[in-house]
């Protein structure tokens, strides 16, 4: 073997190593995503349902066919931006529960552009600013809290929730309500909307908005000076205050970036899902709730990285549309509540970190083959230096 | 404002203290332990659930003890996970917040109508005759176990070595302490008293199971810790006080002359929470090894 020929196998070999290592993360989202689906299958299954039949439809209804897989994306988009405000806060060391409140403050913002005339374009992009702000303005409070009188950031976040439960429910009831139905609020100008990208169903280019936006923060928090610093404060806040990290600016950028992220999606939903354009407050915000909350999930799936999380919002998005064809599949109509079950479930596994190491099987098999590989690259090595 | 207001807003704001009460306890001995459960929410929920449906089965008192079987079931599968697998406490207890809501929906569906289901009144616990008017006999319950635990925690040895397990695992194992067995009794027993708390949402005092039911009392509970700062005793005035601000929400709606919207009444426990909270830190100090796994040397 020539020296050349060797030393190209080992950066092969290498590079296939890690390749395997560093799917770990990945493999687990999988197998957390395994586990919760085999949960939601045992609860119907001691619910008289057919579990199979069930995931059948469900996978029908998500992946089936260009309408489906649209509608999956659909649902998907308001995931990624309350996911993103999950993450960012996490990567900077705090739970930030709040994207549910920050998304209602920044749906109603989107609403209000209705009042305005301007034209297509403007219009949209005064919407998403509208949105942003709101949610921005509404996850500050809990930052300045934590901040100066040393609030967890859980408690505040979720006393958040609530009050822009209530708040936003007063605000399209009675003060942004259509006069002519008065179950809803004011649906915004076409000027405002969103166009539908695929004729027929009810996704809408507010994905490009979602994903663009996925893209920004992974290039803030992966390629600027200020999001190695929130990195850095996350990982470790006394040595990131050692080294000169302002940890109080991090906190307070991050709380405002998933704010930011919170209100988009809340924007999402006005701007861009058919056929409403509107709010409804007759039945509690349906549209809107917990999308926050799932959101939380998703982040947790797409191991908090915003490429993660694109994947991981299909992937839920996907459950939620299937879900409502699974509540009226033939004779096996199983509610879509059962979605939610099957989250959760995903997120207590994903709690447990080194998830792959609690399967000595996976583990032992898995070693086997990484310590087979690191021996032949050890032995290529050996021949390159020789 | 007539006396007999006073008298009935002082008993429903009585009634909303149980289980803030209870749920904040037992919060108290899992926190001392060094385990931070915000799954609170979820296990209010589902105990009051299985609460309600075992009423129906056996009466209330079976009602009320399989929603502690049920708190310490799910406090059983938070605690393992966090102890002997190093699970991230918060992102457990948020697993459990959305599996209970998706949870008690779906039951709640398949129970027939969505998202409600009534406990029968013959089930119910019954309520004794006071001066007051009718109270439930929890109440005394609620009122006498701050002071168990404060004793408990304070005066026992098992109480010491829960604090020793939350303080300085490091030392406490070298002193022959288990530490995750001890963590897992803790987080268990706490569970059982917000289960407690939760079953007696349904069986004890609102009479009906909606997939709402919690309505944020996990986490106001929460506040009550953190007010309290792992203060039983502090900790049952903080529950009576947000207690009374939902009495008083429930009761300014009632008001025919309605001087506020009810949106912002509804607000006000929330309002109030943030603002007791954001007054009593800076106070208050918590056990050095809360929220961390132990892991040996």
């Amino acid at each position: 073997m020539s020296p050349n020929e060797s030393s190209e196998q080992s950066r092969l070999l290498r590079g296939a190593h890690r390749t395997l290592t560093g799917l770990h993360p990945a493999l687990e989202s999988l197998l957390a995503a395994l586990v919760g689906l085999l949960v939601g299958a045992i609860l119907m299954y001691i619910y008289g349902f057919d579990p199979w039949k069930a995931y059948m439809g469900l996978v029908k209804g998500a992946f089936g066919g260009s309408y489906e897989i649209a509608s999956s994306l659909a649902r998907a988009t308001p995931l990624i931006l309350t996911a993103l405000t999950f993450s960012i806060c996490l990567r900077a060391g705090m739970f930030n529960i709040g994207a549910e409140g920050q998304m209602y403050m920044g749906g109603i913002a989107s609403v209000v552009v209705a009042c305005f005339a301007l034209p297509t374009g403007l219009h949209q992009i005064a919407g998403l600013l509208f949105a942003a702000f709101a949610g921005a303005v509404w996850s500050l409070v809990p930052a300045f809290l934590k901040l100066t009188r040393g609030v967890h950031e859980v408690i505040s976040t979720i006393m958040f929730n609530w009050i822009a439960r209530w708040l936003a429910l007063y605000l399209a009831i009675y003060v942004i309500v259509d006069p002519m139905r008065p179950e809803k609020t004011l649906s915004i100008p076409m000027s405002a909307r969103f166009p539908v990208l695929v004729r027929g169903t009810d996704l809408s280019y507010t994905i490009f908005v979602a994903i663009a936006f996925a893209l920004v923060i992974y290039f803030i928090l992966w390629h600027t000076a200020i999001g190695y610093e929130v990195r850095a404060a996350g990982l470790n806040p006394t040595a990131a205050r050692y080294g000169g990290i302002r940890n109080k600016r991090t906190m307070f950028l991050s709380f405002v970036l998933g704010g930011v992220a919170a209100g988009l999606a809340g924007a999402t939903i006005v701007m861009g899902l058919p056929p409403t354009y509107a709010i409804y407050g007759g039945g509690g915000l349906p549209q809107l709730m917990n999308l926050g909350f799932d959101g939380m999930a998703v982040a947790m799936v797409g191991r908090n990285h915003p490429i993660g999380i694109l994947a991981a919002a299909v992937f839920f998005g996907g459950l939620n549309a299937g879900g409502r064809v699974m509540q009226f599949y033939g004779s096996n109509p199983v509610p879509l509540e059962m979605v939610r079950v099957v989250m959760g479930a995903i997120v207590l596994v994903m709690s447990i970190p080194e998830l792959i190491r609690l399967f000595p099987m996976i583990k032992k098999q898995g070693g086997r083959l990484i310590e087979r590989l690191r021996r032949i690259t050890r032995r290529t090595e050996r021949g390159e230096s020789a | 404002m007539s006396f007999q207001d006073i008298l009935s807003l002082l008993r429903i704001s009585l009634h909303a203290m149980v289980p803030l009460a209870l749920t904040a306890v037992g919060e108290i001995v899992g926190e001392t332990a060094g385990l931070f459960n915000i799954g609170l929410e979820g296990i209010l929920l589902l105990s009051a659930f299985g609460g309600a449906l075992a009423a129906e089965f056996g009466g209330p008192v079976v009602g009320l003890l399989v929603g502690m079987g049920v708190g310490g079931l799910v406090s059983l599968v938070f605690a393992v996970i966090n102890t002997y697998w190093k699970g991230t406490q918060m992102v457990t207890g948020i697993g459990i917040n959305l599996f209970a809501m998706g949870f008690v929906a779906f039951g709640l569906i398949q129970l027939g109508a969505p998202g409600f289901h009534d406990v029968p009144k013959a089930v119910e616990l019954t309520k004794l005759r006071t001066p007051m008017g009718l109270m439930s006999p929890m109440i005394l319950i609620a009122l006498i176990l701050p002071f168990v635990i404060y004793w408990f925690l304070k005066r026992t040895r098992a109480g010491l070595m829960l604090k020793a397990a939350g303080e300085m695992p490091e030392a406490a194992d070298v002193a022959g302490i288990n530490i995750n067995a001890i963590r897992i009794l803790a987080a268990v027993s706490g569970g059982i008293l917000a289960g407690l708390g939760g079953a007696y949402m349904s069986v004890a005092w609102l009479g009906v199971v909606t997939k709402q039911l919690s309505a944020g009392r996990g986490f106001i509970a929460l506040a009550c810790v953190v007010f309290s700062g792992l203060n039983p005793l502090l900790a049952l005035l903080g529950a009576f006080i947000f207690g009374f601000f939902q009495a008083l929400a429930e009761w300014v709606k009632t008001l025919p002359s309605k001087p506020i919207p009810g949106e912002f009444v509804s607000m006000l426990p929330y309002i109030i929470t943030l603002l007791v909270v954001s007054g009593a830190i800076g106070r208050v100090r918590f056990p050095k090894a809360l929220g961390e796994p132990y892991k040996r040397e």
